[in-house]
């Protein structure tokens, strides 16, 4: 299991939660006039509300079963929640919502829980709405391109039943096996083909929500450019911060008529890296371009056997796709290309199975490199792809001085790094030496004009960084959508924003202090 | 003190004219800010003052949406118009937002990249082609603008200058403030600099072109829409009352690549002629007529499977349709004087049973007045709030935009 050093700064204050049932809460709730939401109220308070309304199981109390949600795919931070909703249909989703509005409980919206920024860590004093069994493929259509599906369906799910129609899903995160489309939305997910293909937000045509105000709300259209603003863009990618998804309308995209899978074994990253420009500058934008070090392939050998060139210090995958005379003239470019930056090695898949094999080393990197190391952060960091080289000499740099292993992936067509960075927490200080290569690798990103996340999200892990890519402006203009959405900040607060925003006040709705700090729960990261 | 003297010393200002008229309201001044840093004092400036902002590149589609309810200065942003950077190995470019997409598309030619987007009006600035949300044939492959703005600098109602994104083309660090910005028709606030995604320009590029019966139409557009040959754009072309759709595709890549997808796509094609070029594709179809006519310019978007049905009934409404049927974003043109409210609420009532909706992107003031522009929109709720937020005084562009926002 993936570990990290950070730690929440939320403290795991679920014990006193389900205990402190206090009798005058429910007089308040019982009392406050609908759509204001009354001061101080607390889990015991929606949970009273909530029963009677939805099933009983889908209610989870016990501290045990909340102690399982207590994470997403950022182990290291933990938060028990104070109350857990397993949703079946997007009314529970609105009943909780509303109920946790009307009390002023913060809520979170989880998924199949596979987020690397800790982005559905849950509030100990908040409730956990998870929209795993809200998992209907509701239509799958070839004639539109399009599929209706529930945010708890799983990625691949929905590929595997477009294939038939010879379609597919483009966004393929690694966790594409178990991660949902919810998640998808919420993070607007990558994967190594949106290279080419575009993210989940290029995906994206519409969205039924449940705002914050737990309102049901249809957003964009089954067409594209629906009147208005794109509130459908706005709100992928916006990590469960202005509202949840209950069902969205994707793109298919059809199945490429050819696909060539190239495996190239180089003598180190600045050659794999030299080939991956000469490739782009001769016009070719592969599906995918991904490298992985030495280190890295170390780990997968270990892990999964992939067979990858003996010796390589670096290599290369390249994923052609498309009309048929078309990849045949771009896989001979590659070839040329590769052969002239130095690939000793160039391997060709010729049929899914040798396919399936060039990317099992390349997506079972991550859990791979648990072989060579008891602990690891997963970065995730973009620079504009041709600072690529002098930013892995720096890593390289940084890591022989601190005495850090770093292992490298990376989706070199786009410049997203995964520094893998090795340490054995048991060790004094490697934690802490570790953290502070991983934070050094996100300034050197900022430095080269990148990004501090390129698909797995601010989520709770990253905030503290946010400023150091944006102004305070910049923050505070994205926060005032957060105030459109959400003007009571409980929405999955704490996360993206180090520091959240006090909602100005509009008539007709709460007035006074921002109901989070005054529940002393407007928390910094 | 005039308007015009209190803005005279933050930058180029003029009094308004005639032809500074938007949409047939009259401004009081136009100013000219030259930097993101001018327009941010200009727009602190009007906004302590309530002075209502129309933003204009060229000026082309001014005359789109609805009419402001209130209007005092035009920020022209034409001083604003140059190529801040080419990355060409990054495939990235950042240009000021009056820079003409026409000469972006010249800057970068040399190194065989391009914004891959086109400009059916022909004058657009990138400025006013985010506002618009303008698209055409191309967008089948890489998607609208919206999918290439990677990297955006706004000017927020009351000065603040704020920055979403960056250029980098992989990026989910917050809110991806490009997206409200995209068609948002100035309302939200002033773009200064847009960042984009490029792409390499093809060796090769042809079109394939041919009539299709109103009895095959179904089978052939479904036929391309689901074919592996990646088609570039699928669009078609019918005229008023026409039984005979025009269905041109257009291929792009290597040599051979093109040469065989095309020598496909005619197989497929009865009648096919194969071109280069395709002018008429790159014209909405209320482009190219008499100025003596005015028409109604319509934006229709449907399902894909629902293109033939909604060709159908406008033809039969007598509007010429034409745009992306493998996108599902089409264009139609009715003189004024032929059309009446009615057709226009029955064409809306076809899209929005298909999945889509229509706009009246322009019209005669008389017939505007006549006609709801915008339609029903989802979530209007929302964007009331969100207009609230950015814009609480209400001084850009007021009533532009959905539900007079």
């Amino acid at each position: 299991m993936a570990t990290h050093p950070g730690h929440p700064s939320v403290p795991d204050r679920s014990d006193g939660m389900m205990h402190g049932l206090d009798p005058a809460a429910e007089d308040r709730a019982q009392t406050a006039p609908a759509g204001a939401p009354s001061r101080g109220g607390t889990v015991a308070d929606v949970l009273a509300e909530l029963r009677g309304t939805l099933p009983d199981e889908a209610l989870l109390t016990d501290p045990a079963r909340l102690a399982t949600y207590e994470c997403d795919g950022l182990a290291a931070y933990r938060v028990t929640p104070g109350l857990v909703v397993l949703a079946s249909t997007p009314e529970h989703v609105a009943a909780t919502v509303r109920a946790c509005a009307r009390h002023a409980v913060p809520f979170v919206a989880r998924g199949s829980g596979t987020g690397l920024s800790g982005g559905a860590l849950p509030h100990a004093e908040g409730v956990l709405v998870v929209t795993s069994r809200l998992r209907t493929l509701h239509e799958v259509s070839a004639a539109d391109q399009r599929a209706v599906v529930d945010p708890g369906v799983i990625n691949l799910q929905v590929t595997k039943m477009a294939t038939p129609e010879g379609y597919y899903f483009a966004p393929d995160p690694s966790s594409q096996q178990i991660c949902s489309i919810g998640g998808n939305v919420a993070e607007n997910s990558g994967g190594a083909h949106c290279l080419k293909y575009g993210f989940t937000t290029n995906h994206v045509l519409s969205l039924d929500i449940v705002t914050p105000d737990g309102d049901q709300v249809t957003l964009g259209t089954r067409a594209p450019d629906a009147p208005g603003y794109d509130l459908v863009g706005a709100f992928v990618g916006s990590e469960g911060t202005l509202g949840v998804a209950t069902r969205a309308t994707v793109r298919l995209v059809r199945l490429p008529q050819e696909v060539r899978t190239v495996l190239a074994g180089f003598a180190g990253t600045d050659e794999a890296g030299a080939a991956t420009s000469a490739i782009i500058a001769a016009g070719i934008v592969p599906a995918a371009i991904e490298i992985m070090d030495a280190l890295a392939i170390e780990a997968a050998e270990a892990a999964v056997s992939c067979g990858y060139p003996a010796g390589a210090g670096a290599v290369l995958v390249v994923e052609l796709d498309g009309a048929r005379h078309e990849v045949a003239d771009e896989y001979a470019a590659v070839e040329r290309i590769c052969r002239q930056e130095g690939a000793f090695e160039f391997r060709m898949a010729t049929d899914a199975a040798e396919r399936a094999a060039i990317w099992k080393g390349r997506k079972s990197a991550f859990a791979a490199v648990g072989r060579i190391s008891p602990d690891y952060i997963v970065q995730d960091g973009v620079v504009p792809r041709t600072a690529l080289p002098e930013v892995l000499r720096q890593m390289t740099r940084i890591s022989a001085e601190q005495g850090v292993r770093v292992a490298n992936v990376f989706h070199a067509g786009d410049g997203n790094l995964h520094p893998l960075v090795l340490f054995d927490g048991s060790k004094a200080g490697e934690t802490e030496r570790a953290e502070a290569v991983s934070g050094m690798i996100l300034d050197l990103c900022i430095e080269h004009g990148g990004s501090i996340t390129g698909e797995h999200g601010v989520g709770s892990d990253k905030a503290k960084y946010m400023p150091r890519m944006f102004t305070d402006d910049d923050l505070d203009t994205m926060q005032l959508v957060r105030c459109a959405f959400d003007p009571h900040g409980i929405a999955n607060p704490g996360k993206i924003y180090p520091t959240p925003r006090l909602c100005g006040e509009r008539s007709g709705r709460r007035q006074g202090a921002h109901p989070l700090q005054e529940a002393g729960l407007g928390e910094v990261f | 003190m005039t308007l015009l003297d209190e803005l005279a010393d933050i930058c180029a200002v003029r009094e308004a004219g005639e032809a500074d008229e938007v949409d047939g309201v009259a401004a009081r001044v136009v100013a000219r800010p030259a930097s993101t840093s001018e327009t941010s004092a200009l727009m602190r400036a009007c906004h302590e003052r309530g002075v209502a902002v129309v933003v204009r590149g060229t000026g082309s589609k001014l005359t789109w949406g609805s009419p402001p309810t209130r209007l005092d200065l035009v920020l022209e942003t034409g001083a604003m118009d140059e190529l801040v950077e080419h990355a060409h190995g990054d495939l990235i470019a950042t240009a000021q937002a009056g820079m003409p997409v026409r000469a972006l598309a010249a800057a970068l030619a040399g190194r065989h990249q391009q914004l891959l987007v086109d400009d059916p009006v022909g004058a657009s600035t990138l400025g006013g082609m985010l506002a618009a949300n303008v698209s055409g044939p191309r967008r089948m492959l890489p998607g609208a603008i919206r999918d290439l703005l990677i990297g955006v600098t706004m000017v927020r109602a009351d000065g603040t200058v704020a920055k979403s994104g960056g250029k980098v083309v992989k990026n989910v660090a917050g809110y991806d403030l490009g997206k409200l910005l995209v068609g948002s028709y100035g309302t939200l606030g002033v773009i200064t600099e847009a960042t984009f995604r490029l792409h390499p320009v093809p060796p090769a590029t042809r079109w394939v072109e041919a009539p299709v019966p109103a009895g095959r139409l179904t089978d052939t557009l479904g036929a391309l829409v689901h074919s592996q040959l990646v088609p570039g754009a699928l669009e078609v072309d019918r005229p008023a009352g026409e039984d005979t759709t025009t269905v041109a595709v257009l291929v792009t890549g290597t040599e051979g690549g093109v040469e065989s997808r095309a020598a496909a796509l005619y197989e497929m094609l009865p009648g096919a002629q194969l071109g280069d070029d395709l002018s008429w594709a790159s014209h909405y179809p209320w482009q190219h007529r008499g100025s003596d006519t005015e028409h109604l310019a319509l934006k229709l978007t449907t399902r894909l499977s629902g293109v033939p049905t909604l060709l159908a009934q406008a033809a039969d409404a007598g509007v010429h349709m034409r745009g992306s049927a493998g996108v599902g974003v089409l264009y139609g043109s009715v003189p004024a004087a032929d059309s009446t409210p009615e057709t226009v609420a029955q064409l809306r009532e076809t899209c929005t049973m298909l999945g889509g909706s229509l706009v009246v992107l322009d019209a005669p003031r008389a017939s505007k007045e006549t006609l709801d522009v915008w339609g029903p929109v989802h979530g209007l709720d929302l964007m009331r709030r969100v207009k609230h937020e950015f814009d609480p005084t209400g001084v850009l562009a007021p009533g532009r935009f959905v539900g007079g926002i």
